[in-house]
C-alpha cells in the first residue's frame, strides 16, 4: 500500500489533468460559442435570429441538468468517445460538457458589456466585421473572459470531485473512498487543504491576470 | 488656403441629401426621426447641424457614413448614391469619411498609438508606413509623448486627440463630428474647435458637426442647419442665421437671454405713453445684413441726451457684427426709432420707463 503522500500526489495530478484537458476543450468551444450567441443576436453584427434561439435553448438545457445526472445521463456517449465509463478520461467528457455552456454564458455577458460606441467607431474607421471581432469585441472583452474562465476553472473543480464519486479518480475520489467509506479523517482533512490550496491560486492568479489586462483604469 | 476653399465652394456640392427621411419602428408606433431632409455640404466648409436632444441630429449625421441607413431619400457624397454600395464599397466609402464622437470610442485595451494604428492595420497598410503615418499623426494633434499611455490615462480633450487622429489616418476628405466637444470642459472644447479649424483649413477637409451648443456653430461654423423634431427649420449663413433667427426654436437654442429684459428694467415699464413725457426703453439690433457697424457717436447723436447703455452687447460672427443694445432714451413725444434709419437694422420701442 502506498503511503499517503504518494496517493494524494497521484490524485492531484488526476485532478489537474482532468481539470486541464476539459478546460482547453471549454475554453476553445465555450469562447467562440460566446461570440456566436452574441454577434447573431438582436442588433449584432451577424444578426441570426433563428441560429441565435436555437443556440441559445441548446446551452440553457445543458446548464439546467445537475452534473451529477448528466454525468450518469452521458455514459453512454462517453463510452463512444473514449471507449470506457471509467477513469480520468471518462470524466473529462461531462465535465467538458458542463462547464462549455457555463463559461460560454459567462464570456457572453463580458462582450456583450463592450460599449456599442467601439464597435460604430470600429465600423465607422472601415473595419469589417471580422476585424470587429478581433480588435474590438475580443480585447475589450478580455478582462472578463479571464475573470469568467477563472470562476468555471474552480466551478470545474467542483465537479472533478463529484466525478471522482463515481470513479474518476483524482482528489474527490480518494476524499470518498478514504474520508467517507473508511472514515479516514486525516485523508479528508488533508484533501480538503489542497483543493481550498488549489483553488485559492487559481482565483488568486486569474485575479491578478484579469487585473493586468485591464486597461481600463 | 482660405482662398483654396473659396473657390472649390463654387463647384459641386460635396455632400447632398435628397428627401431623406428615417422611420424607426417605435413601441407606440413609427416614429418619424427625420422627414423631408434636402440639404448640400460644400467642399471644404464646415458645416453645422443643430437642434435640441432628439431632434435627430445623431441620425442624420449617421446615414452619411451608412452607420444608419435612411428610410426615405437619398445620401449623395461626390454625386455618388452610398445607398447602392456593396459591402467592400461601403468600407472604402468610411476611410474616405472620418468620424470622431461625443465619447470618443477609444479601444480601452489599446494604447493611443495602437488605437490610431488599428484603421490602417485593418486596412492591410504595411507596417513601416504605418508606423510613419501614426507617428505623424500624433504629432499633428500634440501628443507624440503619449504614445504608450492608456485611453483612461488622458484628459477629455486628450482622449478626443486620438479620436481626431485616428479619424485623420486614411486622410479622408470628411470629417463627421458627433456630438466631439459635449462632454468637455470649456477649456478643452476651444482647443478642439481650433485643431478642427486647423485641420479644415490646412487640408481642405470638409467638416460635419452636429451638436445642441451655439457656441460651438458660431466659434467654427460656415453654415448651420436648425433640425427640429426631424426637420430643417432654418438654414443658412452662421451669421444670418444667429443674425436673425426666424424660427423659436433657433431662439431657444440662442438663449432667451438675448430676448428677454433685466428684472429691474422689466419692472419700470409700462406699455402707455405717460402724460407726462419721460424716458422710454429703446431695444436697437444688429443683425449683420448689410454689414452695418454699430457706431455710437451718431446713434447717440441722433438720438439726442439722455442716452443710457441698460444692457447690451455686439459680438462678430463671420466679419458681421451682430448684437443687440437697450438704451434708455429721452422721449420727445416723435417719432425715436425714425432717427436710427440707417445706424441699426431693427430698432423697437419696449415701453415707457416709469420715473423711480
Amino acid at each position: 500500500m502506498s503511503s499517503l503522500s504518494e496517493r494524494l500526489l497521484h490524485a492531484l495530478l488526476d485532478t489537474l489533468l482532468m481539470i486541464g484537458a476539459s478546460s482547453l476543450v471549454v475554453l476553445a468551444v465555450g469562447l467562440p460559442l460566446a461570440l456566436v450567441l452574441v454577434t447573431t443576436g438582436p442588433g449584432g453584427i451577424f444578426q441570426a435570429l433563428p441560429l441565435n434561439r436555437v443556440l441559445g435553448s441548446v446551452v440553457n438545457v445543458l446548464r439546467s441538468i445537475p452534473f451529477l445526472i448528466l454525468m450518469v445521463a452521458l455514459i453512454p456517449f462517453t463510452r463512444l468517445i473514449v471507449g470506457t465509463s471509467y477513469g480520468v478520461w471518462a470524466a473529462v467528457v461531462p465535465l467538458t460538457l458542463a462547464a462549455t455552456p457555463f463559461f460560454a454564458r459567462i464570456a457572453e455577458v463580458s462582450l456583450r458589456e463592450v460599449d456599442h460606441g467601439l464597435v460604430e467607431a470600429a465600423q465607422a474607421m472601415g473595419c469589417q466585421r471580422r476585424h470587429i471581432v478581433w480588435n474590438v469585441l475580443l480585447p475589450e472583452a478580455r478582462p472578463g473572459i479571464v475573470g469568467g474562465f477563472t470562476i468555471t476553472l474552480v466551478t470545474m473543480i467542483n465537479s472533478s470531485a463529484m466525478a471522482g464519486a463515481i470513479g474518476a479518480g483524482g482528489l474527490g475520489d480518494l476524499a470518498y473512498r478514504y474520508g467517507y467509506q473508511r472514515f479516514d479523517t486525516q485523508v479528508m482533512l488533508t484533501v480538503i487543504i489542497v483543493l481550498v490550496l488549489l483553488v485559492t491560486l487559481i482565483q488568486f492568479g486569474g485575479d491578478r491576470l484579469a487585473r493586468w489586462l485591464n486597461k481600463r483604469g | 488656403m482660405v482662398s483654396f476653399n473659396r473657390n472649390l465652394a463654387l463647384e459641386a456640392p460635396h455632400i447632398r441629401l435628397q428627401g431623406l427621411g428615417k422611420t424607426y419602428a417605435g413601441g407606440a408606433g413609427p416614429v418619424e426621426a427625420l422627414q423631408d431632409i434636402d440639404l448640400s455640404i460644400r467642399r471644404g466648409e464646415i458645416f453645422g447641424i443643430i437642434g435640441r436632444s432628439g431632434a435627430g441630429k445623431s441620425s442624420l449625421i449617421r446615414t452619411l457614413n451608412r452607420l444608419e441607413s435612411p428610410s426615405r431619400g437619398q445620401v449623395l457624397i461626390d454625386g455618388e448614391d452610398i445607398a447602392a454600395l456593396d459591402a467592400a464599397q461601403l468600407v472604402r466609402l468610411r476611410r474616405r469619411v472620418g468620424m470622431i464622437f461625443q465619447h470618443f470610442n477609444l479601444m480601452s485595451a489599446k494604447t493611443v498609438w495602437q488605437n490610431v494604428a488599428l484603421p490602417l492595420k485593418v486596412a492591410g497598410v504595411a507596417p513601416a508606413r504605418v508606423r510613419e503615418r501614426v507617428d505623424e499623426l500624433l504629432g499633428l494633434v500634440g501628443l507624440q509623448d503619449k504614445h504608450d499611455a492608456y485611453p483612461a490615462q488622458l484628459s477629455g480633450g486628450q482622449k478626443q486627440r486620438v479620436g481626431i487622429a485616428r479619424a485623420l489616418v486614411h486622410r479622408p476628405d470628411v470629417l463627421l463630428c458627433d456630438e466631439a466637444t459635449s462632454a468637455l470642459d470649456p477649456e478643452s472644447t476651444q482647443s478642439i474647435l481650433a485643431l478642427l479649424r486647423d485641420i479644415n483649413r490646412r487640408f481642405g477637409l470638409t467638416v460635419v458637426l452636429i451638436t445642441h451648443e451655439m457656441a460651438v456653430i458660431r466659434e467654427v461654423c460656415d453654415r448651420v442647419v436648425v433640425l427640429d423634431k426631424g426637420r430643417i427649420v432654418e438654414q443658412g449663413a452662421v451669421w444670418e442665421v444667429f443674425g436673425d433667427p426666424a424660427h423659436p426654436v433657433t431662439r431657444t437654442l440662442l438663449g432667451e437671454r438675448e430676448r428677454g429684459l433685466p428684472e429691474d428694467v422689466q419692472g419700470r415699464l409700462q406699455s402707455r405713453r405717460p402724460a407726462e413725457p419721460g424716458d422710454l426703453l429703446l431695444e436697437v439690433r444688429f443683425t449683420g445684413a448689410g454689414r452695418r457697424e454699430p457706431d455710437l457717436l451718431a446713434i447717440t447723436q441722433a438720438l439726442g441726451a439722455p442716452v443710457i447703455l441698460l444692457q447690451g452687447g455686439v459680438e462678430r460672427i463671420q466679419g458681421h457684427a451682430h448684437g443687440r443694445l437697450l438704451l434708455q432714451v429721452g422721449d420727445d413725444g416723435e417719432d425715436v426709432p425714425a432717427r436710427l434709419h440707417g445706424l441699426a437694422d431693427h430698432v423697437e420701442v419696449l415701453g415707457y420707463v416709469v420715473p423711480v
